[in-house]
C-alpha cells in the first residue's frame, strides 16, 4: 500500500502570450550586447520555450540562439557550442545568461573574423518574451498510483510547467514532482531520481515516459 | 460555419476546454472589434470566423465597421502603402479627410465595451474616446510597419501611444514604439473549404479539369501574379530541377483583371513558359476547393516570394503535410525553421537545389511535411488564434509576466 499525502499534488497548466521586446540583433556583437542586458524572461523564452515549442521534433533544435547562429549566420562552430550549453546545469536565469554571453564573447575574442558575420535582411534575431498564464487543472494525486495515473492523462503543457517553469522562472529549488514526492510522501530516493531527469534531450512524450518509468519503476523494485 | 466542438478532433479536447476556461475568466467583460470593412480582405475574413467563435464560448462580443467615403479610403490606401515602406505623398488636405472622417465616426460609434479592439489604422481616431470611457484599448496592426515612411507613421504614432497594447503578426513587422507589443500570428481554419480534407477522387477530378497529370511529381506555387511573388524565378528554378527530375510546375493565382501590373506579369510569365507543356499557368477565379486540391496533389509547394506578409499560403501547404521550399522573407521565417519544417532559400539556385532534395528523397520530404503539419497544428490554427486573443484581453488587466488565473 502506498503512502497517502495530506496535501495532494495539484496539476497546473500554463499558456503563453508572446511579447515583443523591441530588441533585435543582426550580428554576434549585437547578440552578445542584448544577451547581457535583456530581461531574464527573454532568455527563458529562447531556451526553454523554444525547446517546448519543438518537443514533437526528433531530433529537436537545441535552443533559439544556437539555431540562429547555425542556420542564419552559418557559423557551425559557435552554433555547436551554444547547442551544447546544458540548461539543466543552471539554477538561475542569470547563470544561464552568463553562459550564453561568455560563449559568444569568447568566440568573438578568439576569432575576430566572426565580427563580420551579419544576418540577411529580415532574418535578424528578435528578442521575445512571454506573459505566462497559470491555472489549475482538475487532476489531483494523493499517492504515487494517482500520480502515475495523472501523468498518463495530463497535457504536455502541464508536465512542462512543473518541470521547467516552476524550477527556473518561479525559482523553486527543484522541479515540482521531485519536491512533492520528497516533502509530501517522504520518498527521498525517488525525489532525487526525478530531480535528475533531463527533460531537454528528448521529445515531450519521451519526458512523460521517463517520468512514468521512474514512478512506476519504484513499484517493480518493491514487488 | 463550424462549431467549436468540431475542432476537438483536430486540436484535442484539452485545447477547446482551455478556451472555455479562459472565456470564463472574461465573464462580465465585453469586447468590441472595429475595422473598416465587413466583407473582403484578410481582416474581415478573420473577424467573420473569430466573432462567432468568441460568442460561442461565451465572450460578449460585438463587431462594428466604420463609415468612410471614397476620398477617405483613397487616403487610407496611401497610408497602407506608406506603412509598407512605399513612398507616398499625403497632402495636408488628405490628412484632414482622414482625421475628420475619424472624428465623425467617433461621434457616431460609441466604443463603450470594456475592451475595444481596433484593427489597422483606418479606425484609429476612435481612440479619442478612451480617456472619457476609461476602458481598455488594443490596436491590431495587420501590416508590416518595420520600414514605414516616418512622415506617415509619426502622426499615427500619437494615437497608437494612447492604446494599452499593440498586436503584430510577426516580430519582423513591428518597430520600437512606446506601447506594450504582443505577437499574435494569423491562422488558418482547418475546417474551411481551402483546408479541409479531400478525397483522392476529388483531387483527381480537379487535376483533370486543369489538364494536369498525376503521373509526374507536381511542383506548385499558389500566388497572385505579382513580381514580388517572383513567378519567373519559380520557372527558372523548375527548369534547373527538370534537368534531373521529370516533373511539372503549376503556377496558380487569382483573377488579375483589376490590377494592370498583374496582367503584365501574367503575360510575362506566359511568354517565359511558352512551349513547355509541363508548365501549367492557371489563372483561377476564387475557388478554395480547387486550390486545396492542387496543394494536396503536389509533391512540393514553393513560395519563392521576394517580399511577403505572413504568407498564409505557406501555412496552408504545411498543414497539408507537404514539403515546402520558401524564401526566408517576412512571416515565412516564423513558420519554417530551416531543415525542420521545410527548406528556406534565398535565390533561384537555392530554390532549385532544395526542390531537388525533397523530390529525390521522399522519406526526408515526408519527415519535413509531417513536422510542418504538426507545427501548424500547434501554432497556426484558428483555435490558437482565438486563445491568443483571449490571453491578450486578460493581459490588459494585469501587468505581471506570470498571471495566475
Amino acid at each position: 500500500m502506498t503512502k497517502k499525502a495530506e496535501e495532494p499534488f495539484v496539476f497546473y497548466s500554463i499558456l503563453h502570450l508572446v511579447e515583443l521586446t523591441g530588441h533585435s540583433a543582426a550580428t554576434l556583437q549585437e547578440l552578445a550586447e542584448h544577451l547581457r542586458s535583456i530581461d531574464g524572461g527573454s532568455i527563458y523564452f529562447h531556451t526553454h520555450q523554444f525547446v517546448k515549442q519543438h518537443l514533437y521534433l526528433t531530433p529537436e533544435p537545441p535552443n533559439d540562439f544556437a539555431y540562429w547562429v547555425t542556420e542564419v549566420l552559418g557559423e557551425d562552430r559557435l552554433g555547436e557550442t551554444l547547442s551544447a550549453i546544458d540548461v539543466t546545469d543552471y539554477s538561475s536565469l542569470g547563470a544561464m545568461r552568463e553562459a550564453f554571453v561568455s560563449s559568444v564573447e569568447g568566440a568573438l575574442a578568439l576569432r575576430p573574423r566572426l565580427k563580420h558575420l551579419s544576418a540577411p535582411e529580415g532574418e535578424e534575431f528578435h528578442f521575445l518574451k512571454s506573459v505566462s498564464f497559470v491555472f489549475p487543472t482538475d487532476l489531483r494525486a494523493h499517492d504515487l498510483d494517482e500520480l502515475a495515473d495523472s501523468l498518463r492523462r495530463v497535457s504536455l503543457d502541464s508536465i512542462y510547467f512543473h518541470l521547467f517553469e516552476a524550477r527556473l522562472r518561479l525559482e523553486r529549488p527543484t522541479n515540482d514532482f521531485s519536491n512533492w514526492v520528497a516533502n509530501a510522501l517522504g520518498e527521498e530516493a525517488l525525489a532525487v531520481r526525478i530531480a535528475r531527469l533531463d527533460p531537454y534531450s528528448q521529445s515531450g512524450e519521451g519526458i512523460r515516459k521517463e517520468l512514468l518509468k521512474i514512478v512506476d519503476g519504484r513499484f517493480v523494485r518493491e514487488a | 460555419m463550424a462549431k467549436i466542438e468540431e475542432y476537438e478532433t483536430i486540436v484535442g479536447k484539452g485545447v477547446v476546454h482551455e478556451l472555455r476556461l479562459l472565456a470564463e475568466r472574461l465573464q462580465g467583460k465585453s469586447v468590441q472589434h472595429v475595422n473598416s470593412t465587413a466583407v473582403g480582405g484578410g481582416v474581415a475574413e478573420i473577424l467573420n470566423r473569430m466573432v462567432p467563435l468568441l460568442r460561442e464560448i461565451g465572450v460578449d462580443t460585438r463587431w462594428d465597421v466604420i463609415k468612410g467615403g471614397e476620398q477617405f479610403f483613397q487616403v487610407t490606401k496611401k497610408i497602407h502603402n506608406a506603412l509598407h515602406g512605399v513612398e507616398e505623398d499625403i497632402t495636408p488636405e488628405q490628412w484632414d479627410i482622414f482625421w475628420e472622417t475619424g472624428k465623425r465616426n467617433s461621434e457616431e460609434l460609441p466604443c463603450a465595451a470594456d475592451i475595444v479592439f481596433i484593427h489597422d489604422p483606418q479606425p484609429i481616431a476612435l481612440v479619442n474616446q478612451k480617456e472619457a470611457r476609461r476602458n481598455k484599448w488594443l490596436w491590431r496592426c495587420h501590416v508590416d510597419i518595420s520600414r514605414s515612411q516616418s512622415a506617415v507613421f509619426e502622426p499615427l504614432l500619437d494615437r497608437v501611444k494612447q492604446f494599452d497594447a499593440a498586436v503584430f503578426s510577426a516580430p519582423a513587422f513591428a518597430k520600437r514604439i512606446p506601447v506594450r507589443q504582443f505577437l499574435i500570428a494569423p491562422s488558418l481554419d482547418p475546417l474551411s473549404d481551402k483546408n479541409k480534407e479531400l478525397r483522392a477522387n476529388e483531387v483527381e477530378e480537379v487535376l483533370g479539369k486543369y489538364g494536369i497529370t498525376s503521373e509526374k511529381p507536381i511542383i506548385t506555387q499558389v500566388s497572385r501574379f505579382d513580381r514580388l511573388k517572383d513567378p519567373v524565378g519559380v520557372i527558372e528554378a523548375f527548369r534547373k530541377v527538370k534537368r534531373h527530375v521529370d516533373c511539372q510546375l503549376v503556377l496558380a493565382g487569382g483573377s488579375a483583371s483589376d490590377d494592370p501590373e498583374s496582367v503584365e506579369v501574367l503575360e510575362q510569365v506566359k511568354q517565359f513558359s511558352e512551349g513547355d507543356r509541363d508548365i501549367h499557368i492557371l489563372l483561377m477565379p476564387q475557388n478554395d476547393i480547387h486550390i486545396n486540391a492542387l496543394q494536396r496533389a503536389s509533391a512540393v509547394i514553393v513560395q519563392k516570394s521576394l517580399r511577403e506578409g505572413f504568407g498564409l499560403t505557406v501555412t496552408e501547404a504545411l498543414w497539408k503535410g507537404k514539403p515546402v521550399v520558401a524564401s526566408a522573407v517576412g512571416g515565412i521565417t516564423v513558420q519554417i525553421k530551416h531543415k525542420y519544417h521545410g527548406l528556406l532559400c534565398h535565390s533561384v539556385d537555392g530554390a532549385a537545389l532544395a526542390i531537388r532534395q525533397v523530390l529525390q528523397n521522399p522519406e526526408y520530404a515526408n519527415w519535413l511535411g509531417g513536422n510542418g503539419r504538426e507545427h501548424v497544428r500547434r501554432n497556426f490554427l484558428v483555435t490558437r488564434h482565438l486563445r491568443d486573443y483571449l490571453l491578450a484581453f486578460l493581459s490588459l488587466y494585469k501587468a505581471e509576466d506570470i498571471i495566475y488565473l
